[in-house]
């Protein structure tokens, strides 16, 4: 049920590409298939009750009200489904907290209305804006067709480069407003606040090209501001990094 | 005799009403112009929202739109329908013969209208409504222009309102009951309206507090939530939440009140574990104070805090389950007949318990990475707010019309309201799901092209669900012209209302009843 990045009528969350966004998927699927099966147990009482207890198939109603030993059952049960949920959850949440030894940080700044990233200690910095094509198309009546422009509001000038396989880490504050960096495909997004200073953590286990989106809203262009990620080989990304601190320097 | 004395002529009555039927009556007709209102709003929005690119409004506007249509839908539509709903039955439901503070109560209602002026004038404004949405974030709001002192005026007023009414409610439950009516007898609508009073008494202040500091940061050099001054925006969020959170259950807890006195009347039955139903309330509405930070777990919250808030939170499922199950063995091996109120709250259990499914989701807090600020969340929200509050809210003007109005409304047209708006309300809400977990964001006024499909049916979907509501305007204007009803209305309904003539008398139980023999159930 993973699914193509950005496909039409999605139905599902991706797997994405980091062990833990995996961990994450199969969370969510855990407690969508406990949400379907309460559901079909709740639902198809309620449903043989609506055919079969009708008074206008001559159904007489019975005279109980309450039953201890059921509302007993019907809470506990629920309490230990609760807990098979929450102990992996648990230790799902220990993993993405652990930022500890990172191979690559790089510190990310909201703005309104775009992202800056600078890399520590390799003095690479830059600006990532909404690719000019999707510029012209997005303001009212601007008589481009979304349909025509790839990648529609998913695509920047300067994207992300990060490693394959290794762990980075990104520090997020915020120039204005809160803002929040999130990649469907990395499963991490956390808040870009003015004044403090937050921390994610990924390790993408596969190359590829994954984008998000600004996730706070942020003001007239909070649907502007995406993201762009671009995972490679390592010695890709170390030629990348070369090449971009000289231009800079 | 004093009880024979007729309403007042003209404005005058409505006015200076201290009447717990005309005041009832006045925040119902209230909350339906502001339900059209933010529904209004809402089409804007599923408008632009209707294919991508941007077609009919500026960024800045859509920005408004969302922001005002929760604002009126919360504090201007569902509030005030239950507050209605309360102000028309408690006394009758407890043998009263008026709330306790009549004349706080006109303040409580006539100073709505005032608010939500001030409100929807600063659309009128140069820079525009607030556009921060209805959680007012700091720094964004700071952002407001013009309209930010109108926001935070109202938001007070609307507090004022809501804080006066809760003590109205809970002074009259206390202390105005009918002799040998003990609380354990009282009708579920009574228990989870005075579980909401004191909820709203809790946070609406909190409200107050978060809204005032943003006031001053604004305009009086305060820097509560601005980094620079050594504030914190975070703190605004706790703050905000601590408020947020019970205002969602105080949305809901009369909801399930609705619902219990309606579902064993249709049943035939007695509501099944009355006194469990009370506890589960009073449960739902402890755990909701320590919830809150559920709604930050991007933040960046120490992990101690989120394991905290995330255990708290899937705890709330437990007795919300417990009311899910108690109203199915109601129906179980009733006798049941399903008039419009019955569909609309048999409606209400199942939709409702779906929008419970997607709230325990997001307790996962991993998961919730994926789906916060998504439109997974607005599905959820919406699932619980349109088919639960304000399924519940149908259901019981449904219910009591022929009370207030001595007739019975058009049945046919009241069906066939129903299943158009629950037809609608899925084909609008449900697809949100699927957008939110294939990555699109809220509060944005135009999206990549691959969620294009999804967005189309759910603008159709909100379109007709907005015509469908006409529907109800029909039922309600031609609500006179059926049959007599009479004092029963039901087949053999429980409770106090049930005992007067219909249309209730201006005044009602100026004698304290003698309570029926057998305990009233529901």
């Amino acid at each position: 049920m993973a699914g193509t990045a950005n496909a039409d009528w999605a139905l599902n969350m991706p797997r994405g590409v980091t062990e833990l966004s995996a961990e994450t998927y199969d969370l969510h699927m855990l407690v969508f298939w406990w949400c379907v099966g309460i559901g079909v147990l709740v639902f198809g009482v309620m449903i043989v009750s609506l055919i079969r207890h009708r008074k206008s198939t001559g159904a007489e109603a019975a005279t109980f009200s309450h039953s201890t030993i059921a509302e007993v059952i019907w809470t506990t049960i629920p309490v230990v489904i609760l807990l098979l949920i929450a102990v992996p959850t648990a230790k799902t949440m220990i993993k993405l907290e652990d930022s500890r030894n990172p191979d690559v940080s790089i510190v990310v700044t909201g703005y309104q209305w775009n992202w800056h990233y600078k890399y520590q200690d390799q003095g690479v910095e830059f600006y990532s804006n909404l690719a000019r094509t999707s510029v012209a198309a997005r303001a009212k009546e601007s008589g481009v067709d979304p349909y025509s422009v790839e990648n529609y509001l998913l695509e920047v000038d300067n994207p992300i480069v990060v490693p394959r396989g290794k762990k980075v880490r990104l520090l997020l504050t915020s120039n204005d407003v809160i803002h929040s960096w999130w990649v469907p495909e990395l499963a991490v997004k956390r808040d870009a606040i003015p004044g403090m200073i937050n921390e994610l953590w990924f390790r993408a286990e596969q190359s590829g090209t994954y984008r998000g989106q600004c996730a706070e809203l942020c003001g007239a262009g909070h649907g502007y501001m995406p993201i762009v990620v671009e995972v490679v080989e390592p010695e890709a990304y170390q030629v990348w990094v070369q090449s971009r601190s000289e231009n800079e320097s | 005799m004093h009880e024979d004395h007729r309403p007042a002529k003209g404005i005058t009555r409505w006015l200076y009403a201290t009447n717990h039927k005309d005041i009832g009556t006045m925040y119902l007709v209230f909350s339906l112009i502001m339900f059209f209102v933010g529904g209004a709003m809402a089409l804007v929005i599923r408008s632009e929202l209707m294919s991508p690119g941007l077609q009919f409004v500026h960024p800045e506007f859509f920005n408004s739109m969302t922001t005002m249509h929760a604002l009126i839908m919360v504090f201007g539509a569902v509030m005030p329908a239950f507050v209605g709903l309360a102000n028309w039955m408690i006394p009758m439901m407890i043998g009263a013969p008026d709330m306790a503070l009549p004349r706080l109560n006109n303040w409580s209602f006539w100073i709505l209208p005032v608010a939500f002026s001030i409100l929807l004038s600063t659309l009128f404004l140069p820079g525009g409504g607030p556009a921060s949405g209805w959680t007012m974030y700091p720094p964004l709001v700071l952002q407001t222009g013009d309209a930010f002192p109108f926001l935070i005026f109202s938001i007070h007023l609307m507090g004022l309102s809501s804080i006066m009414g809760a003590i109205n409610i809970i002074v009259t439950i206390i202390n105005m009951r009918a002799p040998d009516m003990w609380l354990l007898k009282m009708p579920m609508f009574v228990w989870t309206w005075l579980i909401t009073a004191y909820l709203l008494i809790a946070v609406m202040p909190v409200l107050a507090g978060a809204v005032t500091m943003l006031l001053t940061d604004q305009f009086f050099g305060t820097s509560f939530f601005l980094a620079a001054g050594g504030g914190d925006p975070v703190m605004f969020q706790h703050i905000f939440w601590f408020f947020g959170h019970p205002e969602v259950y105080i949305m809901i807890l009369p909801a399930f009140g609705v619902v219990s006195e309606i579902i064993p009347t249709f049943s035939r039955k007695p509501l099944f574990g009355h006194d469990s139903m009370v506890y589960a309330a009073s449960s739902i509405a402890f755990l909701s104070f320590i919830v809150w930070a559920h709604h930050m777990f991007t933040v960046g919250m120490p992990l101690s805090g989120q394991m905290f808030f995330m255990f708290s939170t899937m705890l709330i499922a437990v007795p919300t389950g417990v009311k899910i199950f108690n109203w199915v063995a109601t129906m179980w091996r009733g006798s049941m007949t399903f008039e419009t109120p019955m569909l609309f709250s048999l409606a209400f259990v199942f939709l409702f318990t779906i929008g419970g499914f997607s709230g325990l989701m997001l307790a996962v807090a991993p998961a919730d990475i994926q789906y916060h600020d998504t439109y997974f969340v607005v599905a959820h929200f919406h699932y619980v707010l349109v088919p639960g509050s304000v399924f519940a809210i149908m259901a019981a003007a449904y219910y009591w019309l022929p009370k207030w109005t001595g007739h019975m409304y058009n049945e046919t047209a009241g069906k066939l309201h129903f299943w158009m708006s629950t037809i609608f309300v899925n084909l609008t809400f449900f697809p949100m799901h699927f957008l939110g977990l294939a990555g699109m964001p809220r509060r944005i006024p135009d999206y990549s092209t691959q969620f294009a499909d999804f967005n189309a049916m759910a603008s159709i979907g909100a379109a007709g669900f907005g015509l469908s509501q006409l529907i109800f305007v029909y039922v309600l204007l031609t609500s006179k012209k059926g049959k007599k009803a009479t004092a029963e209305v039901w087949d053999n309904p429980r409770g106090l209302e049930w005992t007067v003539p219909s249309p209730a008398p201006y005044h009602t139980f100026n004698v304290p009843p003698k309570m029926p023999d057998e305990p009233v159930l529901s």
